[in-house]
């Protein structure tokens, strides 16, 4: 399976520059790379092809079937010149529009019947203007969406920003997605995507709670004791975590998920958990984002503290107190609680 | 293949995925899969009943959905359980919703 690594980021937020950085680390020599706009970089030797913004629904109201067309068509084509030996790769990158929602090209990987079995989703990299996300993510949802669908964030322009307003924005998005890992660009790039594709991005954050990329102060919100509920007032969207304490029947957690992401696929950008399941010894990773779940993954082994499910929610507008009932009647559990 | 759309292969739903490596899923073997069907056919009944709809088994790979008045539908993907209750209900069925909340607590206890 050919990871992809999806690369996201408001418009103007350096992806191409960013892009254009990491197609010179050792490590992604071997990458194919996709990309929406020609831009002024020379990528040379890499493999290009363009992508047309071109959502299909194929059938209104049917959400496995939004096949974001041109994607699939370019990942089709790159696998069959491959398999007649035409080109080689490991790994492939895309690189969306600025206004991209991530979500249908991640919902491409995993519903598309011929794609699924030669590509996996190796992990989306979000690129953040250290000098404009303020104002992007307070009044564009896109931004929103790729920074909540990041399984990593790249910090761009630190050096024009002033420092205080990094710290503060790297809390800010620390708060609405607990889970990504922050960078900047004055990361060696090779640690920007190590790992990356080998399945490290389905990790919950739960499972390692205490791995912040920001230095706290006495201005973080947080405590390392809890998982984060925090909430962004000016964006109105908040992450929080589910607690459950005793064992979760499996059958019935996904048919009230299902339900869930039915009905509010659009307002839960990202939800992540490791689920102590009935009859089951190992923990069990999920990992959606908005309508689409990927198949959840076998963990080797229990994080420290207590044997515990957690599920941590990205979402706009709506209650956390009203899905842990919910959750609490459909599974028939008592010790849920939220994270606070 | 997917009924609505047409498109093949399209039941790998995360709650019964495929089974491969590192992947959690009780689609092994036919005795567990057929075990777990079991299992969500009547989870998805106790919610479905709230609206009175039913959900059954069609040949063994298909999924018919009815209701009370003898309407019903048949899908291949368990994805679209949820979208096809609520065509054939004409309502939403929102596990936020406080009703459907307090119906599942009376009935689940």
């Amino acid at each position: 399976m050919t990871p992809v690594i999806l690369l996201t980021g408001f418009l103007g937020s350096g992806k191409t520059t960013l892009l254009q950085r990491l197609l010179t680390d050792p490590s992604m020599q071997g990458a194919a790379v996709l990309i929406n706009e020609f831009g002024e970089v020379g990528l040379d030797h890499h493999l290009l092809d363009r992508i047309d913004d071109n959502v299909v629904l194929l059938k209104s109201g049917c959400i496995c079937c939004t096949v974001r067309g041109e994607v699939a068509d370019a990942l089709s084509n790159l696998d069959s010149m491959r398999t007649r030996g035409e080109i080689d790769f490991d790994r492939v990158v895309i690189e969306t529009t600025g206004l991209a929602d991530p979500y249908p090209v991640l919902q491409t990987l995993t519903a598309h019947p011929v794609l699924r079995s030669h590509f996996v989703n190796g992990g989306v990299l979000t690129t953040v203007d250290a000098v404009n996300a303020g104002f992007q993510v307070e009044h564009r949802a896109e931004a929103a969406r790729q920074i909540a669908a990041a399984d990593r964030i790249v910090l761009t322009k630190t050096d024009l920003a002033d420092q205080a307003d990094v710290a503060q924005l790297k809390r800010r998005l620390s708060k609405i997605n607990p889970g990504a890992k922050i960078f900047t660009t004055h990361d060696p790039v090779g640690s920007l995507v190590a790992g990356f594709g080998a399945g490290d991005h389905v990790v919950p954050p739960a499972a390692a709670p205490q791995q912040h990329d920001h230095v706290c102060d006495a201005h973080c919100e947080h405590d390392h004791h809890h998982v984060h509920h925090h909430h962004d007032d000016q964006l109105g969207v908040i992450s929080f975590s589910l607690i459950i304490d005793t064992e979760i029947d499996w059958t019935m957690f996904g048919t009230w998920l299902t339900l869930l992401l039915n009905r509010y696929g659009d307002r839960i950008f990202r939800v992540k958990g490791i689920l102590a399941l009935k009859g089951e010894d190992r923990p069990i990773a999920i990992h959606g984002v908005q309508h689409l779940v990927h198949a959840p993954t076998h963990m080797e082994n229990w994080p420290e503290g207590p044997r515990q499910s957690r599920l941590v929610f990205i979402l706009e507008g709506l209650s956390p107190d009203l899905i842990k009932r919910s959750f609490a009647a459909f599974t028939g559990l008592e010790k849920v609680r939220t994270a606070a | 293949m997917c009924s609505l759309c047409g498109i093949l292969g399209c039941d790998d739903h995360w709650t019964n995925a495929v089974d491969r490596p590192g992947v959690y899923t009780r689609n092994r073997d036919s005795q567990s899969r057929r075990s777990e069907t079991l299992r969500r056919l009547n989870a998805a009944n106790s919610v479905l009943s709230y609206r009175r709809l039913k959900l059954d088994l069609w040949q063994g790979r298909s999924y018919v959905l009815s209701s009370p008045t003898g309407a019903s539908s048949v899908f291949e993907a368990l994805s679209h359980l949820w979208p096809e209750a609520e065509t054939l209900a004409g309502r939403d069925f929102d596990p936020l919703d406080e009703n459907l909340i307090s119906w599942m607590e009376e009935h689940r206890s």
